[in-house]
C-alpha cells in the first residue's frame, strides 16, 4: 500500500512518513489527534475482543462434554475470570472509548479534545494494563477467582501466584486510563461545542458519552480504592488486613466497594451503545429522533438508579432481609427508564422510511435482543428468585444477552455506520449482511440454552459438569464455535473495503444529520476548514407546544 | 492551514478547559477518597470479629504528642492554602515577584507537612505497632486501624506530594518567564487541586485521629 495514497487523517502528516512505515506508526503513536487516537483505540480493543474470544473458546471447548476432556482444572478455573476482563476492561470499554474519540469532538463541533496530550496518555496506559493483565499466563498462572476477585479466595492465601497481583495492578491501570479519558470527554463536550450547538441540540450519541463520563468519574475511583486495599493486603500479608477474616477484616466490604464500580460499569458498557442506535435509527428511518428530551434524562435516570442498586449482586451474601427488599425494589426501577428509551426507539422506527442497511440491522437485532436480557435483568431483581438462581448459568445467559446481544451488537452497529466517515470507504453489503445474520442466530444459539441450564441448576465457573445437562452444553457450545467462526467474515470484510471498498463522499447514508456528516469522509486532520455553526432543530419531537410545531 | 486552537468554543460554559478539566478530575479523585473512607468506616463501626480487639481509642494509642503534633501539621497545611490564595491574588495583580514568594511559601508548607507525617510513620512503624515488621512479635491488637490508617494518609500524602511537584513546577514556570500575568488560570487550576487535598486533609484528621 502506498501511504501517500491514504486520505484524511490517514495520510501521512510529513514527508518522511509518505516513505518509512515506520516513521509513520511513530506519527501515529506520538499523536495528539482524537481520530488517531480513536482509530488506536478501536484497533487495540479489536485485537483484546480476539483474545477474549479465544479463551471464551477455550471455556466452551472444554465444556462440550462432561468430564475433563482438555485442560486441567487449573488452567480452566483462570478462563472464565480472563475472559471477563478480557472483554469488559480490554474490549468493550475501550471500544466505546475509541467511538467517542472518533465521533464525539465531530459532533461538537470541536476541533480536537479538550486535552489531546493527555489522551494520548490516557491511550497508552491501555497497552502496558494489558500486557501486565495477560502476561500473568506467561510469568506464573493466571488468577484463578473469576473477575469479581472475590476475598478472601482472591488474598495471598489462598490465590498465591503471581499472576494475580499482575492482573489487579493491570486493573488498576485501566481504571486510571479510562478516567482521564473520561475528565477529557466531559470537558470537550461541556466546553468545547461550537457556535449553536447548545447542550440540548447535541446529538444522543455524546449525550451518552457525557453520562457515561460522569458513570466513569464517580464509579471507577471506588474499584481502584478496592483494588489497591485488596493488592496492599496481598503484597504485606502480616501487615495490611482490609478484607481477610483471620486479620478482623470484613470480605462484604470488598463486594460492596467492588459492586459500587461494577453496576454503573454494565451502564458504562451499554449507554454509549444507547447513543449510537439512537444516531442509527434516526439515520435509517429518516425520522428525528422521537422524544429526544426524554432520551437525554432516561439516559441520566439510568445513570443515577445505577448508582443505588450494587447491592443485588449480593443477594446471597448474607445482608439483611430489608436492605435486599430496597435493592429489589430499586433495581426493578431501572426497567422504567430502559423501558421508555425502548419505546422512544419504537416510536422513532414507526411510520419511519426505514433501509435495512446493515448498521440498521445490527441496531434492531440489539433492539430485539437486550429486550430479552432486559426481562432476565428483571427475572434476577427479584430477591426470591435470585437465591435460586444465583452463580447458575441462568446469570451468565443473562449477562451475555446483555453484553453481547446488547454492547456488541451495538458496537457492530456503529462499526458499520461510522466505517465509511473513518475510512472513506464503503463496506462490502452483502458480506456484512451475512455478518449480522450468522451473529444473531449463532448468538441465540449459544446462549438462550444456557437460561435453561441455569433454571435446571448448572453452577458457573466449574470445569466438569453433571452428564444431565450435555445436551444444553453441546448446542451452547456448537453455537459459540460457529459465533466466532462468523467474525471471520466482518474481519474479511474490513480488510477488502479498507483495500478496494467504493469510495464515498461526505454523508453516504443521505440522511446523516448530525456534524460528522458534513465533514469529508474520511476528515481532515483539523476536521473543520472553517468553524462549524450548528443551525439548531426542533428537538421537540412530538410535543404539539413547541412553538415550531405550531407553524 | 492555520495553526489549531484548543481552547473553549462558541457555545462553553465559561470557564477554561483547564478548569472544567480539574473539577472533573477532583470529583473523580473525591471517590477514590470516598472508598478508602468507606471502607474505614465500615471496617470501625462493626463488631470486632476477633474477641478483644475492639477499635482502639486514636487518642491513646497516637498520645497526646502524636495528636497535636498533627493538629499542628494540619494548621500548617491550612496556612499552606492561604498562601496559595495570596499567589493566585498576586498573579491576577500582576506582581510576578511576589507571586513567586507565596508559592514558595506554599511548597514549603507541603514539604514540612510530608516530614511531618513521614516522622510520625516512623515512630508509628517502629514504637507502636512492632508486629508489622516483626512476625515473632505478639498481636493482641485489632489490625484493621493500622492498616486504614496507612492506607488513607499514605494515599493523602501521594496526592500532597504530587502538589508539591505540581506547585514546584509552577513555582520554576513563573521563575523562568514562562508564566506570566495572563496565566493566572494556570496558577487558579494547581490552587484548585491543592485546595482540594487540603480539604480531604481536614476529613481523614477529622475521622482518624479526632473521632
Amino acid at each position: 500500500m502506498n501511504l501517500a495514497n491514504l486520505p484524511g487523517f490517514l495520510a501521512p502528516l510529513g514527508k518522511d512518513s509518505e516513505k518509512s512505515l515506520l516513521t509513520y506508526l511513530l506519527e501515529w503513536a506520538y499523536t495528539t489527534d482524537a481520530k488517531r487516537i480513536g482509530v488506536m483505540y478501536i484497533l487495540f480493543a479489536a485485537v483484546c475482543g480476539v483474545i477474549g474470544m479465544i479463551l471464551s473458546i477455550m471455556i466452551r471447548a472444554e465444556l462440550a462434554t462432561p468430564g475433563l476432556d482438555l485442560m486441567t482444572d487449573d488452567l480452566y478455573m483462570t478462563l472464565p475470570g480472563m475472559h471477563a476482563s478480557a472483554m469488559i476492561f480490554f474490549f468493550i470499554i475501550p471500544m466505546y472509548a475509541g467511538f467517542a474519540n472518533l465521533i464525539m469532538p465531530i459532533q461538537c463541533g470541536a476541533p480536537d479534545m479538550a486535552f489531546p496530550r493527555l489522551n494520548n496518555a490516557a491511550f497508552w496506559l491501555l497497552p502496558p494494563a494489558a500486557i501486565f493483565a495477560f502476561s500473568s499466563y506467561i510469568v506464573s498462572t493466571a488468577p484463578q477467582f473469576g473477575w469479581t476477585a472475590y476475598p478472601p479466595l482472591s488474598n495471598s492465601v489462598y490465590s498465591p501466584q503471581l499472576g494475580a497481583d499482575l492482573w489487579l495492578v493491570g486493573l488498576i491501570i485501566v481504571g486510571t486510563s479510562s478516567t482521564m479519558g473520561a475528565v477529557n470527554f466531559l470537558s470537550t463536550a461541556f466546553n468545547m461545542r461550537c457556535k449553536g450547538m447548545t447542550l440540548f441540540q447535541l446529538p444522543l450519541f455524546t449525550w451518552a458519552v457525557i453520562v457515561m463520563s460522569f458513570l466513569v468519574l464517580a464509579s471507577t475511583p471506588v474499584l481502584t480504592s478496592a483494588l489497591i486495599m485488596l493488592n496492599l493486603e496481598r503484597l504485606f500479608p502480616e501487615t495490611f488486613y482490609f478484607f481477610a477474616p483471620e486479620g478482623g477484616g470484613d470480605p462484604i466490604l470488598y463486594q460492596h466497594l467492588f459492586w459500587f464500580y461494577s453496576h454503573p460499569a454494565v451502564y458504562i458498557m451499554i449507554l454509549p451503545g444507547f447513543g449510537m442506535v439512537s444516531e442509527i435509527f434516526q439515520t435509517f428511518s429518516r425520522k428525528p429522533i422521537f422524544g429526544y428530551h426524554v432520551m437525554v434524562w432516561s439516559m441520566v435516570g439510568i445513570a443515577v438508579l445505577g448508582f443505588i442498586v450494587w447491592a443485588h449482586h449480593m443477594f446471597t451474601s448474607g445482608i439483611g432481609l430489608y436492605v435486599r427488599m430496597a435493592f429489589m425494589f430499586l433495581t426493578m426501577l431501572i426497567a422504567v427508564p430502559t423501558g421508555i428509551k425502548i419505546f422512544s426507539w419504537l416510536g422513532t422506527l414507526w411510520g419511519g422510511s426505514l433501509s435495512f442497511k446493515t448498521p440498521m440491522l445490527f441496531a434492531l437485532g440489539f433492539l430485539a435482543m437486550f429486550t430479552i436480557g432486559g426481562l432476565s435483568g428483571v427475572v434476577l431483581a427479584s430477591a426470591a428468585v435470585d437465591t435460586q438462581l444465583h452463580d447458575t448459568y441462568y446469570v451468565v445467559a443473562h449477562i451475555h444477552y446483555v453484553l453481547v446481544a446488547g454492547s456488541v451488537m451495538t458496537l457492530f452497529a456503529g462499526w458499520y455506520y461510522w466505517w465509511p466517515k473513518a475510512t472513506g470507504r464503503m463496506y462490502n453489503e452483502r458480506l456484512g449482511q451475512i455478518h449480522f445474520w450468522g451473529t444473531t442466530v449463532f448468538l441465540n444459539v449459544t446462549f438462550f440454552v444456557q437460561h435453561y441450564l441455569g433454571v435446571q441448576g448448572m453452577p458457573r465457573r466449574y470445569a466438569d459438569y453433571d452428564p444431565d445437562f450435555a445436551l444444553g452444553n453441546l448446542i451452547s457450545s456448537y453455537g459459540s464455535f460457529a459465533l466466532a467462526a462468523v467474525q471471520i467474515v466482518f474481519f474479511i470484510n474490513m480488510f477488502i473495503s479498507f483495500r478496494s471498498g467504493e469510495r464515498v463522499g461526505d454523508n453516504p447514508w443521505k440522511d446523516g444529520t448530525s456534524l460528522e456528516w458534513t465533514i469529508a469522509s474520511p476528515p481532515d486532520h483539523h476536521q473543520f476548514h472553517h468553524p462549524p455553526e450548528w443551525i439548531p432543530v426542533e428537538r421537540h419531537h412530538g410535543d404539539h407546544h413547541a412553538p415550531a410545531a405550531a407553524e | 492551514m492555520a495553526e489549531m486552537v484548543i481552547g473553549p468554543g462558541e457555545e462553553s460554559f465559561g470557564v477554561p478547559n483547564g478548569k472544567l478539566g480539574m473539577w472533573t478530575f477532583l470529583v473523580m479523585d473525591a471517590m477514590t477518597f470516598a472508598g478508602f473512607l468507606a471502607g474505614y468506616a465500615r471496617l470501625r463501626w462493626k463488631d470486632p470479629l476477633i474477641e478483644g480487639t475492639a477499635w482502639p481509642n486514636p487518642y491513646e494509642t497516637f498520645g497526646v504528642f502524636g495528636i497535636q503534633l498533627t493538629a499542628l501539621n494540619t494548621f500548617i497545611l491550612v496556612c499552606s492554602s492561604v498562601t496559595m490564595v495570596h499567589a493566585l491574588a498576586e498573579v491576577m495583580r500582576g506582581n510576578m515577584k511576589r507571586a513567586e514568594n507565596w508559592l514558595l511559601f506554599t511548597i514549603i508548607g507541603g514539604l514540612i507537612f510530608l516530614g511531618i507525617q513521614g516522622f510520625e510513620w516512623t515512630h508509628l512503624i517502629l514504637d507502636v505497632w512492632p508486629y508489622l515488621f516483626d512476625p515473632t512479635h505478639s498481636v493482641d491488637y485489632n489490625l484493621n486501624f493500622a492498616a486504614t490508617f496507612f492506607a488513607l494518609t499514605g494515599f493523602h500524602g501521594g496526592h500532597v506530594s504530587v502538589g508539591v511537584i505540581y506547585n514546584l513546577v509552577c513555582y520554576l514556570a513563573i521563575r523562568r518567564g514562562k508564566l506570566t500575568a495572563d496565566d493566572g488560570d494556570f496558577i487558579e487550576v494547581a490552587g484548585l487541586y491543592w485546595h482540594f487535598v487540603d480539604l480531604i486533609w481536614i476529613l481523614v484528621f477529622t475521622f482518624v485521629y479526632l473521632i
